[in-house]
């Protein structure tokens, strides 16, 4: 019995070891991600349904959601263009040092947050190089939102570049060229041609950066001041809530972090597909 | 390669303007640790790395990889072949598993452990009667860094393992070879670059996790200080020359390996998974 319920379950194979390897990857996975996103998803409810809505309708709560979710996205709208831009210049143009900016554009993956916290920190303080010369303008950058968003522009960055990159390289030459041919100017050929190609790796490169950046702590708590109903994240919120022995509180926000998450990656995800369909037009 | 649009001008710019946007935002913060660290000369450099608490702080650091990354390599490798080599139903759902840490906040992921094994977590009083430290201790740490690293080897190796194909296996099987003699004289060898790089990134993200450790870790200093903990840690005290010093180690690992993920990119690109995003 059991060997025929197993053969409906997957396809014969002359490899030896499908229990084994599949065993050991679903015993881990259970112990390492199953059961503890399982608190996760439990323990909110240990204060009652009313309880979870009073801990998330909090000012601060709200306040720190809103922040997060607000300057993420925002976050992952500047660093569409700014992505497109550098591996447009890194596809497109050949020059000297072109590989060594390559290989830097993926320094935010291998710089530890803390450190890029710190860093970005000194830079852009109201005595810091960077945040002087915006101080100038009148622009407080450390310490506020903005701060929080240039943190969270820094670890998107690498994100758009990597997706679109391949894309672009193999965009229809063919099709730019005949739409040279017929007489397209540079522009429209940039507007018509290649950008309807590379829009669905675009939006999946903001999307990544997006969800990336609504979790990130390492990065943000440095720069961003951490004043409450201001510059305070959700993910600090967190940690507040746990210095404070309040797990159900943070399991709340936890919780409520992770649906919202998961809500707009659907939601975009959807919005992708119907791009890719128009792409394909 | 040659630029196919010729717009007189405009190439320039936008290759100023790229730099702009990579030199304020990514390599003036990585030049800013090595300035501030030599801010007060070699000495003052010097001394924060000889502080018992930053030697206990590297040890332990170490000690976490160490743990947490052939963990993880092991299930990327078992993962991968359960994946890669059969076809069964719900393969997409463990796929999306696999991927699930990415997508979830390294606070969340310290988190979830805490919820489980605080004072106040669900074996919390029973991991107390039986003397038993998680959160707080080395343990916890360990956790927490294998949640958030969880996926690095095993998305390296499963693109690349479904791209080559399981004929040499099958082979090597009809052949007469045994099913481990097949995995480490076949499978492994032909995915040895994949395997490292992918260890690479994983022991990268592990040694440098800060969200996730700082949730479990509790700062005792010299006890439960990482790396990464100890540099908030001086940088709260207003220690900057220490914080920087600090960061140099970790800035120095994030280009270590970045220069090699590049050379294995340029060197072994075919033998790399194709499709690629971290």
């Amino acid at each position: 019995m059991s060997r025929s319920l197993i053969a409906r379950w997957r396809e014969p194979s002359v490899l030896p070891g499908f229990p084994l390897a599949l065993g050991l990857t679903l015993a881990y996975l259970g112990v390492i991600l199953v059961i503890p996103l399982a608190a996760l998803v439990l323990k909110p409810w240990s204060i009652g349904v009313a309880g979870v809505w009073h801990e998330l309708t909090e000012p601060r709560v709200l306040a720190a959601l809103r922040l997060s979710f607000g300057t993420s996205a925002l976050a992952a709208l500047v660093d569409a263009p700014l992505g497109l831009l550098i591996a447009w210049t890194l596809v497109r143009y050949e020059f000297p040092g072109r590989r060594l900016i390559d290989a830097i554009v993926d320094l935010p993956f291998a710089l530890p947050t803390a450190v890029a916290g710190i860093a970005l920190t000194a830079l852009y303080a109201p005595n810091g190089p960077l945040g002087a010369l915006f101080a100038k303008i009148g622009i407080k950058t450390a310490y506020s939102p903005v701060g929080i968003f240039i943190a969270l522009l820094f670890i998107g960055l690498p994100f758009v570049v990597r997706a679109i990159q391949p894309v672009l390289e193999e965009v229809d030459r063919e099709v730019e060229e005949a739409a040279r041919t017929l007489g397209a100017s540079d522009l429209q050929r940039i507007v018509q041609v290649v950008l309807p190609a590379i829009m669905p790796a675009l939006v999946s490169g903001a999307t990544l950066a997006f969800a990336r950046a609504v979790g990130e702590y390492g990065s943000v708590i440095f720069i961003a001041g951490n004043m409450p109903m201001k510059t305070e994240i959700a993910p600090l919120l967190i940690v507040i809530k746990l210095e404070e022995y309040d797990y159900a509180g943070a399991a709340a926000v936890g919780l409520a972090m992770v649906i919202i998450s998961f809500g707009s990656l659907l939601a975009i995800n959807a919005l992708q597909a119907s791009l890719a369909r128009r792409g394909r037009a | 390669m040659k630029p196919i649009f010729r717009l007189p001008g405009i190439a320039p710019l936008l290759l100023l303007l790229s730099l702009i946007v990579l030199g304020a935002l990514i390599v003036m913060p990585l030049g800013v640790v090595f300035q501030q660290a030599f801010a007060k000369g070699l000495d003052a450099y010097l001394t924060p790395l000889r502080e018992p608490d930053a030697l206990a702080a590297i040890r332990l650091t170490l000690l976490v990889a160490a743990i947490a990354v052939p963990l993880n390599a092991i299930f990327g490798l078992a993962a991968a072949w359960a994946v890669a080599r059969f076809e069964f139903r719900g393969k997409t759902a463990l796929l999306a598993l696999i991927d699930l840490p990415f997508s979830i906040s390294p606070v969340v992921s310290g988190l979830v452990w805490v919820l489980l094994f605080g004072a106040q977590g669900i074996f919390g009083e029973l991991l107390l009667d039986h003397g038993i430290k998680i959160i707080f201790a080395t343990t916890g740490l360990v956790l927490a860094t294998i949640i958030v690293t969880l996926p690095f080897v095993a998305r390296e190796l499963i693109p690349l393992m479904q791209d080559q194909g399981s004929d040499e296996e099958a082979a090597a099987l009809t052949l007469g070879a045994g099913g481990f003699t097949t995995f480490f004289k076949i499978t492994l060898p032909n995915v040895k670059w994949a395997l490292l790089y992918g260890v690479l990134l994983c022991n990268a993200r592990a040694m440098g996790e800060f969200g996730a450790v700082s949730v479990v870790s509790g700062h005792i200093r010299g006890l439960t200080d990482t790396l990464p903990l100890h540099i908030e840690v001086l940088y709260n005290d207003y220690d900057f020359v220490g914080a920087f010093a600090v960061a140099t180690l970790l800035a120095s690992l994030g280009l270590f390996t970045l220069v090699v993920k590049t050379g294995l990119e340029w060197r072994f690109a075919g033998e790399l998974a194709a499709s690629r995003r971290h």
